[in-house]
């Protein structure tokens, strides 16, 4: 029988919630990582490892590690560090990726780190020095406490020294050659502010690839849905059809590449669902027409958020669908989105939630 | 020998460390660099690339706020706190 496992950070420790293949009823387990905020939380199916992101006001920045899913975890923050003398800080550690045993972690102010011993060290793999907008991001004038940082990064599984990171306020760059140079991936986004340069400052809140088409990606950005069929080189705007231009989690069906879900939120200050109606939203056309999917979700004064790593979606023939909300509770889904199910509440504020799907 | 007290926050990180801690250090930077020797770590806990103590981590030595840099006496008393932030 396939285990499901959801991993959910938050603002006090990770959670970890089981389920069997069903994904009917779900077990609770946590606060992990001592209650530090975890901004992050992924499993890595090769070595089966889970980590965690997490940023301590007192203790500073690590990613917790259990190699035992849940029953024991260590931290290490040695070598995730900038050199002291550059003026660089690292306030944050955003943003999880792993493959095949290696493992990226993006962090504020922008830059990659990794590690290839399980967690136990990291080095600084890049600081996107030179890009386009590096100018801004590396002026001690914008140094942290702000908003700068790596805020994402996605590995092409099939070419491992391929990767897309995005950077907060700046836009999404790739590589090919494992971080030593990068191309921005930005052409045809919309921007609705003043650009210093053309290629970049641009706010992407979410990127997703489709796992059936490697070349067909979508984002959620600060103002617009947008799609690209070239694995980013392009991109044109589908927001035509959804209730605001603005949202931070997105999912990519993985069995069809035109299936793709969003969570449009309030683009002011509360960037809660829009009227306090929750609902995902679903294209199956790649962005030419969206539908509504709200059953089972609070239809009346649900003022929730859901921020950008707090969608994900499994990979069995009927697709398991979750969300985590800023007010704590978790949302599932069997039917791909046709009805949803409330698995957890009073739950910390979510910040990440991912699915692992373990045999 | 200092009579070193550490937050709670900091014991559940690191097997075996206990709240109170005799070191024989001249200074709270050594006295860190002490306990990261049995505790490896530690220092990274509490102290920031410098190094300079974390912005939370408030020192106190006989009840006067410490620096790094701040000597320590025979039985002095070093106090660390992970001073409040919010809920």
């Amino acid at each position: 029988m396939p285990r499901t496992l959801l991993l959910v950070g938050t603002r006090k420790g990770c959670f970890l919630l089981e389920s069997d293949g069903d994904r009917r009823d779900w077990a609770l387990r946590g606060p992990f990582c001592e209650g530090w905020p975890v901004y992050h939380a992924v499993h890595d199916p090769s070595t089966g490892a889970i980590y965690a992101a997490a940023a301590s006001e007192w203790h500073g920045s690590a990613v917790w590690k259990s190699p035992d899913l849940g029953e024991t975890w260590t931290l290490s923050s040695e070598g995730l560090a900038y050199d002291a003398d550059g003026g660089r800080k690292l306030s944050k550690v955003s943003t999880l990726a792993v493959n095949d045993g290696r493992v990226l972690v993006g962090v504020e102010a922008p830059g990659i780190f990794e590690s290839r011993d399980g967690g136990a060290s990291w080095s600084v793999l890049t600081t996107l020095a030179g890009e386009p907008g590096s100018d801004v991001w590396d002026d001690p004038a914008n140094q942290p406490p702000g908003h700068l940082g790596v805020s994402a990064l996605m590995f092409d599984t099939d070419e491992p020294s391929r990767f897309w990171a995005i950077v907060q306020g700046i836009g999404l760059f790739e590589t090919g050659d494992d971080g030593t140079s990068w191309a921005p991936r930005n052409k045809g986004l919309r921007a609705d502010w003043p650009r210093p340069h053309e290629d970049v400052g641009f706010c992407i809140h979410k990127l997703v690839r489709s796992p059936a088409d490697g070349d067909r990606m979508f984002q959620q950005n600060h103002v617009g849905m947008h799609r690209s069929d070239d694995a980013g080189h392009t991109w044109v705007e589908i927001t035509e059809g959804l209730p605001t231009e603005f949202g931070f989690a997105a999912a990519a069906h993985p069995h069809d590449r035109d299936t793709f879900y969003v969570v449009p939120l309030d683009p002011g200050h509360g960037r809660c669902m829009p009227d306090g109606h929750a609902a995902v939203w679903r294209t199956r056309d790649a962005g030419a027409s969206w539908q509504r999917l709200d059953r089972g979700l609070p239809q009346r004064d649900a003022y929730v958020g859901v921020l950008r790593e707090a969608m994900a979606i499994d990979s069995y023939d009927a697709p398991g669908l979750y969300f985590g909300t800023s007010t704590g509770q978790l949302f599932a889904s069997t039917d791909e989105g046709e009805s949803w199910s409330e698995i957890a509440n009073y739950l910390p504020a979510i910040s990440s939630v991912e699915v692992a799907q373990i045999d | 020998m200092a009579d070193l007290h550490l937050p709670g926050t900091l014991t559940p990180l690191f097997a075996g460390l206990p709240r109170q801690v005799d070191v024989d250090a001249n200074t709270v930077g050594e006295a860190i660099e002490h306990l990261d020797r049995d505790w490896p770590g530690l220092r990274d806990r509490l102290c920031e690339p410098g190094p300079l103590l974390r912005g939370h981590i408030h020192v106190y030595v006989d009840r006067e706020r410490a620096t790094l840099d701040t000597p320590l006496q025979l039985g002095s008393r070093v106090d660390v706190i992970a001073a409040i932030s919010g809920g």
